[in-house]
């Protein structure tokens, strides 16, 4: 065996373990699951049946996982885009400030080191209604009417995005700086001696070389909000994504279906569908934004 | 030398050990509670004592997952002997045949007359058939702020007596800010903690409907008098302003911490509100109205889980004798706080003042049969959500509960 085969052969030795790993913990039980979502298996039922698209049907003629996908709609739409363009021009302004730099950095990824769980109850506890919560009492000493938030079926939707979008806030602009940071200077240079102006550097420049890192984002941030969980579970009372379901998300559905009402099969179902819808944006945004770029 | 003292203790553990096998091992499991779980390894170590042989072991866990664990396990195969749960599921596990029949000679028609509350017969029942037997029982009473009480100018040590009272009291107690925030709720307005039981059980009778068919498969609650009792409690939300869902986070927070003057709240609650320092409260008889007392009644309850047979069966059966026993049921009121489930000891404590209003409740208690406690549950909270949040008519909105949760039974007993 030449070195060079030898070395291949370690490689792979190695990255079959994760392989192994992969499959029996990753995709196993998505094939099961898979499977299952044809039966009528529940907790509360000894022997599953074989039901065809039944669960399929089931699910989406719910008027509640319809209104989950809305709303899950919802975050992804205006959350995704939102936390990037924020993120973005932190990210510019960071870059631009020659000192503290890393105490900036430091304090914006804070929220996103912090236990999500914590980061919603203390949230939720700033939304409360007077007298106890803090943006209500600013906004009565301001002498403003005071915010419903968590308690409308309109405003609690938008209180939950804006955590999140606080919460990733760190995350996208570490990766925006860090991608800001392999611009060349000298490609800047050149481009201000040819008298390029700033916003010729940026849409030029700037942006397109970041594409890579605006796309990772992009698809990242994307799954993110499509996925939100934990904070409309957390935020919402008795974890029920209300008030009158306006907050629901499609991952809240299915987990209700699954570890409330037991219905395993139709909480399967309505994962698959998830699953392809999550998975279709995400080949979307691939073929949108993936242009080689090169200068 | 002292190898040989070691070998020979080990020799002495291996010994023991030996003879333990012999024994006969149940298993019992509960949510933990810290109170409950500690009340529990006693009774197991007084049980044992009397019953050489028979081991039980206690498993516990967290209150938030344990239904979950319990709906993984039980048909996993992988469950307990013995099993607490909480009334309200019965339905749905003795439905997919998950628990056994208690021994049909051991618990009688007349066994149950004799020991117990009307209402645990009726919701233990399933065709005529006894699935579980309860230590402890829980009510709901009327508590109030005897502070706020007296900074409103009321008499402390008078609660109200009727709905009217209430009504009024409540208005009385309600202080809002400059802009008309509530900052003081006269009444914790809480469907998702003991409102929504407080409606189904006690307004509806109160205002002379009766919510459900004998059986509970029946709605009956959107009839007039079911829609008067709703209108009423929801204009003390959207018309008197004496409180509003979610108000200083919940109902309990709200009471506790003296943000809430009055709250509908269970037997539960004797413990968590004798710990704070600072909080003067009296529990009442939930107030009547029109002449009618009613109340609503909850229990979490011990079960046999079906497979467990022979010699274990045996075992399981003295055990759930012995914790339902009325000593048991004494000690676990002084541990727990939860009330006897059997009406003999009601007597000894009719002179209690925190005890006494939740005894009398359970006189004329009422525990609904739910398919789907939390399914059931939400149904009426949507519905007090659809008036203070979107302006429904109280009547539109109690129609298309009603509608809603008699889908959920259909659905229930059709599969």
């Amino acid at each position: 065996m030449t070195l060079k085969a030898r070395k291949a052969f370690t490689a792979y030795a190695f990255l079959l373990i994760p392989l192994v790993f992969f499959l029996t913990v990753r995709f196993g039980p998505m094939l099961y699951m898979l499977a299952m979502s044809f039966t009528n298996w529940s907790l509360m039922r000894k022997v599953p049946a074989f039901v065809g698209f039944s669960n399929y049907l089931k699910v989406l003629n719910d008027p509640v996982f319809l209104q989950s996908l809305g709303n899950t709609a919802r975050y992804a739409i205006f959350g995704a885009p939102l936390v990037i363009v924020v993120s973005f021009l932190i990210a510019l302004m960071l870059d631009a400030i020659p000192r503290g730099k890393s105490i900036f950095r430091l304090i914006y990824v804070l929220p996103y080191i912090t236990p999500v769980v914590a980061v919603s109850w203390v949230w939720r506890w700033m939304y409360q209604p007077p007298p106890i919560g803090v943006i209500n009492g600013v906004l009565g000493a301001l002498g403003l009417p005071a915010g419903e938030f968590l308690n409308s079926t309109t405003q609690a939707l938008p209180s939950i995005l804006v955590v999140n979008v606080w919460v990733e806030l760190g995350y996208c602009t570490t990766i925006f700086l860090a991608g800001l940071q392999t611009i060349p200077r000298e490609m800047m240079e050149a481009a201000q001696i040819d008298g390029a102006n700033a916003r010729q550097i940026l849409l030029k420049i700037t942006i397109p070389l970041l594409n890579p890192v605006i796309l990772f984002l992009t698809v990242m941030e994307g799954i993110q909000f499509l996925r939100i969980f934990t904070q409309v579970y957390n935020m919402s009372m008795q974890a029920m994504g209300g008030p009158l379901n306006s907050t629901k998300s499609a991952a809240l559905y299915i987990y209700q279906k699954a570890f409330m009402y037991f219905e395993m099969a139709q909480a399967a179902a309505a994962s698959l569908i998830l699953f392809v819808i999550i998975m279709s944006i995400t080949l979307l945004q691939l073929r949108f934004f993936d242009k080689n770029l090169s200068y | 030398m002292k190898k040989g003292i070691v070998i020979a203790m080990l020799l002495m553990l291996a010994a023991g050990s030996l003879v333990w096998a012999q024994t006969m091992t149940i298993t019992y499991w509960q949510y933990f509670y810290e109170s409950k779980v500690k009340l529990m390894d006693e009774l197991i170590k007084m049980f044992e004592q009397q019953n050489p042989g028979i081991k039980v072991e206690q498993v516990t866990f967290p209150y938030e997952s344990y239904n979950q664990k319990v709906a993984a396990s039980i048909p996993a195969g992988e469950g307990p002997d013995i099993i607490n749960l909480f009334y309200g599921w019965l339905p749905m596990y003795v439905k997919a045949g998950y628990l056994q029949e208690l021994p049909p000679n051991e618990f009688t028609k007349a066994y149950f007359e004799k020991n117990y509350y009307k209402f645990v017969a009726e919701s233990v029942d399933f065709n005529g058939k006894y699935y579980a037997a309860p230590t402890a029982v829980r009510t709901l009473a009327l508590l109030w702020n005897k502070k706020l009480f007296r900074e409103a100018g009321l008499d402390p040590e008078k609660p109200p007596r009727t709905l009217d009272e209430l009504a009024a009291y409540a208005r009385k107690l309600s202080k809002y800010d400059g802009q008309g925030n509530l900052v003081q709720a006269g009444l914790a307005m809480q469907p998702t903690g003991q409102g929504h039981n407080w409606i189904r059980e006690v307004l509806f009778r109160q205002f002379g409907n009766e919510p459900y068919s004998a059986d509970y498969r029946k709605v009956t609650y959107a009839d007039d008098k079911g829609i008067a009792a709703f209108r009423w409690y929801t204009d003390l939300i959207v018309k008197d302003k004496v409180g509003y869902p979610n108000f200083a986070t919940d109902d309990v927070t709200a009471f506790r911490s003296g943000k809430a003057a009055m709250n509908i709240d269970g037997s539960f609650r004797i413990a968590t509100l004798n710990a704070i320092k600072d909080l003067e409260w009296g529990a009442a008889e939930l107030p009547s109205h029109n002449g009618v007392k009613s109340n609503y009644a909850s229990y979490w309850t011990h079960a046999i889980v079906a497979g467990v047979s022979g010699k274990k069966l045996e075992a399981s059966v003295k055990f759930l004798k012995f914790i339902t026993s009325p000593e048991v049921q004494e000690l676990w009121l002084k541990n727990v706080g939860e009330l006897p489930a059997s009406p003999a000891l009601a007597a000894k404590y009719k002179d209690n003042p925190v005890y006494a209003p939740f005894f009398n409740g359970l006189a004329y208690a009422h525990a609904s049969q739910f398919v789907d406690e939390a399914g059931q549950r939400t149904i009426l909270v949507d519905a007090v959500d659809k008036v203070w949040l979107k302006k429904v008519d109280p009547a539109v909105a109690l129609r298309e509960a009603a509608a809603a949760e008699q889908k959920l039974i259909d659905d229930f007993w059709k599969k």
